[in-house]
């Protein structure tokens, strides 16, 4: 009742309102249209794509940079702006290398993308690439989503033999080819420096930066890395306007994301709405709300396994975007958000994702190869209420020893989780332990 | 106890010199034609799926040498690469390669049970191939598809949306030779709202 209140007060602050179906990106993010040529051309894909490759290249990228477009892989970075740090006219190859290699624990939104409305994407590919003067783009895949690939795979050979893209695409001046590469089922390779190794035909390992990718990427060359719905979203930008765009959302957080849902909702789901929809909203809105109802609630980790959760009065309050999230100490990372009811231990929750950075590490920095490991091992303590109110203070220390001393963001991520849990509920943690004492005396 | 074969830093000999076949051949022309004229080591990864599909799901160190011997590069590059990334399989696996997700939003949703039942059905402890030689059982780290959890993967194919009854039928059917349908257990298109 308390919760349905709340609800009607954002209704008339005038807070909540639905992201209007005509207003949605991905108009068969589900699959219930054709996916290929024939489908995406009625949902509006490839109708003006050649007014848009005859605009000035600085001209398409100062359009994103104005519509404020966010990079959707999980860092926030403004796109516009990471387009502009390409060189311009260096008579080198540039590539343009779109990150599909989606990883993150709770993230499934590009793979709706990829199988249902890849044109999206592939002229997303074929303008971005045009506004960082880049001929030649690689969509790095993740291996496991084979259907997605043979789908992609299909879209991308009926864009060819259209002519929409290959020689003089659209029927404009630019050549422009389209490759896909599979990956072998390595997080790491979603960094992007390490994806680059990768494609290179290394072991994934990231490099260290600078050189920054614009500069020497792919190959040594100037090369910028997107995140699929970044690039999937930007033929709508161009054609409906920056302006249109940065009416949804609110200011530096514009737009609509994809949002995907899972673990103890009601109805888990992939949906695209409104950036900055409140996430009570979002899971009571799509998902039919919390299994056991909301007060069941324990926590909420918003944007993919690597951002510290919230308590569940503050998931009664945020807004699922990049700086309300940030302001209470998380993150909107990839939208990936994963609801833990009081049926479940929260620091089981913690410990598998501390297990899956364990086995993901790449080896490469001491702090990383061997933190991950010892974490885990602590973690699988915790749970069982074996670690003590020192340990665990030991435990918090180290993660703070491993954050920030890394080349990649991996120990960053595997960090952050094991502080969240501390943060919000160390006190249930040393009851867990006192309690275990207790039965053993 | 052995580990997911994909993670093996120990590789296999059949033996026998690995031959691409003719079909082979001419994917791989194609593949090499994707990268710059000097950068054929970019191709090592599609080489090792293509050797890895030619050769019932594995890669031997035969395997090795012909891809390193196709793309001019050395032993040790390919062999890096096979072992560091885990789609690789290091050793033999059974016809059907059941991965089981164990990561928190499947967990979340009873991906347990789902190992369980896979476990009793198959006659497999985890890591394990069965006496039959049709399923290999493994369980793996996040597969992406956490809006359908739990979830599993059978050798390319995702099933969704699972509990005990609808896995229990799905390898039932491998067993009897029956087709399964891909994707959602429970009806749903893909990741919508159902």
């Amino acid at each position: 009742m308390v919760n349905q209140i709340k609800l009607v007060l954002r209704k008339e602050e005038g807070v909540q309102r639905m992201l209007n179906t005509k207003d949605k990106i991905f108009q068969n993010l589900h699959g219930f249209e054709e996916p290929f040529l024939e489908g995406a051309l009625k949902r509006g894909s490839w109708s003006n794509t050649n007014e848009i490759l005859s605009k000035n290249q600085n001209d398409v990228i100062e359009m994103v940079k104005s519509s404020q477009l966010r990079g959707r892989g999980g860092a926030g970075f403004s796109t516009g702006l990471k387009w502009s740090f390409m060189p311009k006219d260096t008579g080198k190859q540039h590539y343009l290398v779109v990150n599909a290699d989606e990883s993150e624990p709770g993230t499934c939104k590009d793979r709706e993308i990829i199988r249902n409305d890849p044109h999206t994407l592939i002229e997303g590919c074929l303008i971005a690439s045009y506004a960082i003067q880049a001929t030649k783009c690689y969509i790095y895949i993740r291996g496991e989503y084979h259907f997605e690939y043979i789908q992609l795979e299909k879209a991308i050979a009926e864009a060819y033999e259209k002519g929409l893209i290959g020689k003089k695409a659209c029927g404009s001046n630019f050549d422009f080819d389209l490759y896909v590469h599979r990956g072998a089922g390595a997080y790491i390779c979603g960094e992007e420096t390490a994806l680059l190794e990768s494609l290179e035909g290394k072991k994934g390992q990231p490099r260290l930066k600078p050189p920054f990718p614009a500069g020497v990427g792919l190959y040594g060359m100037p090369t910028t890395i997107n995140n699929v719905e970044s690039i999937a979203v930007v033929p709508t930008i161009l054609r409906r306007g920056s302006d249109w765009f940065k009416k949804i959302g609110t200011e530096n957080n514009t737009g609509t994301k994809v949002f995907c849902i899972s673990g103890n909702v009601n109805k888990p789901c992939t949906i695209e709405e409104e950036m900055g929809i409140p996430l009570q909203e979002l899971i009571e809105k799509h998902c039919d709300g919390v299994d056991g109802g909301w007060d069941n609630l324990k926590a909420i980790i918003p944007g993919g396994s690597s951002t510290p959760m919230l308590p569940k009065n503050v998931c009664e309050t945020v807004r699922m975007n990049f700086d309300d999230l940030k302001a209470y100490g998380s993150g909107l990372g990839t939208a990936g958000v994963i609801v833990v009811n009081k049926n479940n231990d929260i620091s089981e929750v913690i410990e598998r994702f501390s297990h899956f950075y364990k086995h993901e590490s790449c080896g490469q920095c001491t702090p990383c190869r061997e933190g991950t490991g010892w974490m885990y091992r602590m973690m699988q303590k915790l749970v069982r209420g074996e670690i003590s109110p020192e340990q665990i203070e030991l435990l918090e220390n180290v993660t703070k020893q491993i954050e920030g001393h890394t080349i990649c963001a991996l120990g960053d991520a595997a960090a952050w989780p094991i502080q969240g849990l501390i943060k919000n509920f160390k006190s249930e943690l040393i009851e867990k332990y006192n309690k275990r004492n207790l039965k053993a005396s | 106890m052995s580990n997911h074969p994909g993670l093996s830093n120990t590789f296999s000999s059949t033996g026998e010199k690995f031959v691409w076949s003719k079909d082979s051949l001419n994917s791989i022309k194609m593949i090499i034609s994707r990268y710059p004229k000097d950068r054929h080591q970019s191709a090592v990864m599609p080489l090792l799926y293509l050797a890895q599909e030619q050769n019932n799901n594995w890669i031997s160190i035969e395997c090795i040498e012909t891809i390193a011997e196709t793309l001019n590069m050395p032993k040790i590059r390919v062999t890096e690469v096979a072992s560091f990334y885990s789609m690789y399989n290091t050793r033999p696996v059974g016809k059907n390669l059941v991965q089981v997700c164990r990561t928190s939003p499947c967990w979340l949703r009873g991906s347990n049970k789902i190992t369980n039942t896979i476990c009793k059905e198959t006659k497999c402890q985890i890591n394990e191939t069965s006496g039959d030689n049709l399923f290999t059982v493994v369980e793996v780290e996040c597969l992406g598809a956490c809006s359908n959890g739990p979830m599993i993967q059978i050798n390319n194919d995702f099933f969704e949306d699972l509990d005990e009854e609808n896995t229990k039928i799905i390898i039932d059917n491998i067993k009897n030779g029956k087709p399964n349908k891909i994707g959602s257990q429970k009806g749903r298109r893909s990741s919508e709202n159902a």
